[in-house]
């Protein structure tokens, strides 16, 4: 069968079409890049949650007029700090970062190594998802919490994340696939996966079905991920009327 | 009666400059226990405002705000928190939390303070039960209609056992049925639980139907305050005239008169056949511009425009005799208008 495909191919001019086969079959090869795809970017969307959530919270409750205002220029910083992050081209900021990758890691290079400018580019990306989320929150049910005594923490906790939460993972379904894309150029610093195959062998080496199925596998991951993540926002959102629920 | 809450010289601004708006205005008054009070005013009264600073959802530039005589703008923040458990709010647009059933949302307060979960549960239901809606335990804001989001919220406003409860234009979404529905859910919560319950509202028939006391405000400030009937029936001020005869007509309309009286009908008794003795007794005429009659607290209170006759003489005859009756307060209206 796989003699037939090789056949089909080369009559239809692809060169290499043998080679190819063999790559893709190999069973080493396509699952360990679909692994290093996804765990890199998984790993640092993770961790830019862990910055860019408490940061996100801030931007809201620490603005003026907001729950637990903080000093004017300190929020100044803050947002200057999140827009210069985000203004890099994250190519640039992967080779500008190189020194704290080489500090955190002790290396610059492989798919490891990517998990520190992803996160870095992530994070303030975070940081603005979960801001816009947070601030679709109706101030009415703000002020009722106050009346009934709700602490700030309590307010953060019990009233704005809970009622944000379908917001929130739409915002986290968005950051794993911009960080998923940014991590397929992670073969530019030695990173691996199905980017660094589609970039080195698929264009670098003409290989052009390599290209297209390399293509074909992340778009199907992107797919999964996007569905997960609305299946999840629906499941968890409560104002919506006609759905079906169980045990209603 | 000792008083529950103590509004002292409150003053309030927003903005600054050109912008400067002046909410409140060395605005006092003091709310009894156990009574219904009602606090009325057009819209940009400031009604909002004072309701906000009651709990200190709102900060007062100036002024004392007494809480059982324990002033709430001396306490520190946890002190504060401690506070507004004993004096719940419910709100115009109701602010249930949407992604919590009645139960759970009623159960809300009830977690802030630590309750085991179990307990809280209970309460919620019994509260439920209270407000009559036994079983939208499990359903969502969303699949609850106006009406019963607003006594999931009152539910939720009780559950921390409140001495005082505010009302910011709690009505004012829903429909006259409706409307007429929660203020008896409130009158009842009033007299079973003991709750002071403060409403705000620029509907005159919330107030007729369940206060009984009220403050006029006007432009941030105090015009009137006094018992419903009282202010009602014989308004002194003219802030107060315009909200209690709303559909006035102005002046120049009034036909043939110069001098327009308002004779109001206090107490409920039967109303004595007034312009029929005036026409005989006196032999004087006057023109009925408009009446109305409205219910008060369970009493009926009459009031007439008349327009007293162009004869200097005759008016004053007419003005003198209806004067003397018993149980009837006149007024003379100048720059009447709506």
């Amino acid at each position: 069968m796989v003699e037939n495909i090789v056949s089909l191919l080369d009559s239809w001019g692809i060169s290499k079409a043998a080679e190819q086969m063999e790559f893709l079959l190999n069973p080493s090869n396509i699952p360990f890049a679909v692994w290093e795809t996804l765990y890199a970017p998984l790993l640092a969307t993770v961790l830019a949650y862990v910055i860019g959530l408490p940061l996100g919270i801030l931007l809201v409750t620490g603005e003026e007029g907001g729950i637990r205002p903080l000093p004017k220029p300190l929020m100044q910083v803050i947002n200057t700090i999140i827009n210069l992050l985000r203004s890099i081209p994250f190519l640039i900021l992967m080779v500008m970062v190189f020194p704290l990758s080489r500090l955190i890691l002790g290396t610059a290079v492989g798919t490891t190594a990517t998990i520190v400018p992803l996160t870095v580019a992530a994070a303030p990306y975070v940081a603005r998802l979960v801001e816009s989320s947070l601030r679709e929150m109706d101030h009415g049910v703000i002020e009722a919490a106050q009346s009934m005594g709700c602490s700030t923490w309590q307010i953060i906790t019990r009233v704005m994340l809970p009622e944000c939460k379908p917001g929130l993972i739409n915002g986290a379904t968005n950051a794993t696939i911009t960080i998923l894309g940014y991590g397929a150029m992670a073969g530019n610093i030695g990173g691996g996966g199905l980017g660094a195959i589609a970039l080195m062998r698929g264009y670098g080496r003409n290989q052009i079905v390599v290209l297209y199925v390399s293509v074909i596998i992340l778009i199907i991951l992107v797919q999964i991920i996007q569905s997960v993540g609305t299946a999840l926002c629906v499941k968890t959102d409560k104002r919506i009327r006609n759905k079906s629920r169980k045990g209603e | 009666m000792e008083p529950i809450i103590e509004l002292k010289n409150l003053s309030k601004t927003f903005g600054a400059g050109d912008n400067q708006v002046s909410a409140l205005k060395d605005v006092s008054i003091s709310v009894e226990k156990g009574e219904i009070f009602g606090i009325i005013g057009l819209s940009g009264a400031g009604k909002s405002t004072l309701v906000r600073c009651i709990n200190l959802l709102e900060r007062p530039d100036e002024g004392k705000i007494l809480f059982h005589g324990n002033d709430l703008m001396a306490m520190t923040e946890k002190e504060l928190r401690a506070q507004r458990r004993k004096i719940s709010m419910i709100f115009q647009s109701f602010n249930l939390l949407d992604q919590r059933t009645a139960l759970e949302n009623i159960c809300f307060p009830l977690e802030l303070v630590g309750t085991p979960k179990k307990e809280a549960r209970k309460r919620a239901a019994a509260l439920l039960e209270t407000v009559g809606l036994p079983d939208k335990a499990g359903a969502y804001p969303v699949q609850l209609s106006g009406g019963q989001k607003q006594r999931v919220a009152i539910a939720r406003a009780l559950a921390s056992n409140p001495e005082v409860l505010l009302c910011d234009e709690a009505t004012s979404a829903l429909d006259p049925k409706t409307t007429r529905e929660t203020l008896r859910l409130l009158r009842q919560i009033n007299q079973e639980l003991g709750v002071t319950v403060i409403i705000i509202t620029h509907d005159m028939k919330v107030i007729e139907e369940i206060c009984g006391r009220v403050a006029i405000l006007n432009h941030g400030q105090v015009a009137e305050i006094g018992a419903v009937e009282e202010v009602f029936s014989n308004p002194k001020t003219e802030a107060s005239r315009r909200l209690v005869y709303p559909d006035g007509l102005p002046f120049e309309m009034l036909p043939g008169s110069s001098r327009i009286i308002r004779v109001a009908f206090n107490g409920g008794t039967a109303y004595q056949p007034l312009i029929a003795s005036l026409a005989i007794d006196c032999g004087v005429k006057v023109n009925i511009l408009g009446a109305d009659t409205r219910s008060i607290d369970g009493k009926a209170f009459g009031t007439m425009l008349l327009g007293l006759p162009e004869s200097e003489a005759e008016a004053a005859k007419a003005l003198a005799y209806i004067t003397s009756q018993k149980n009837i307060t006149v007024e003379e209206v100048r720059d009447y208008h709506g």
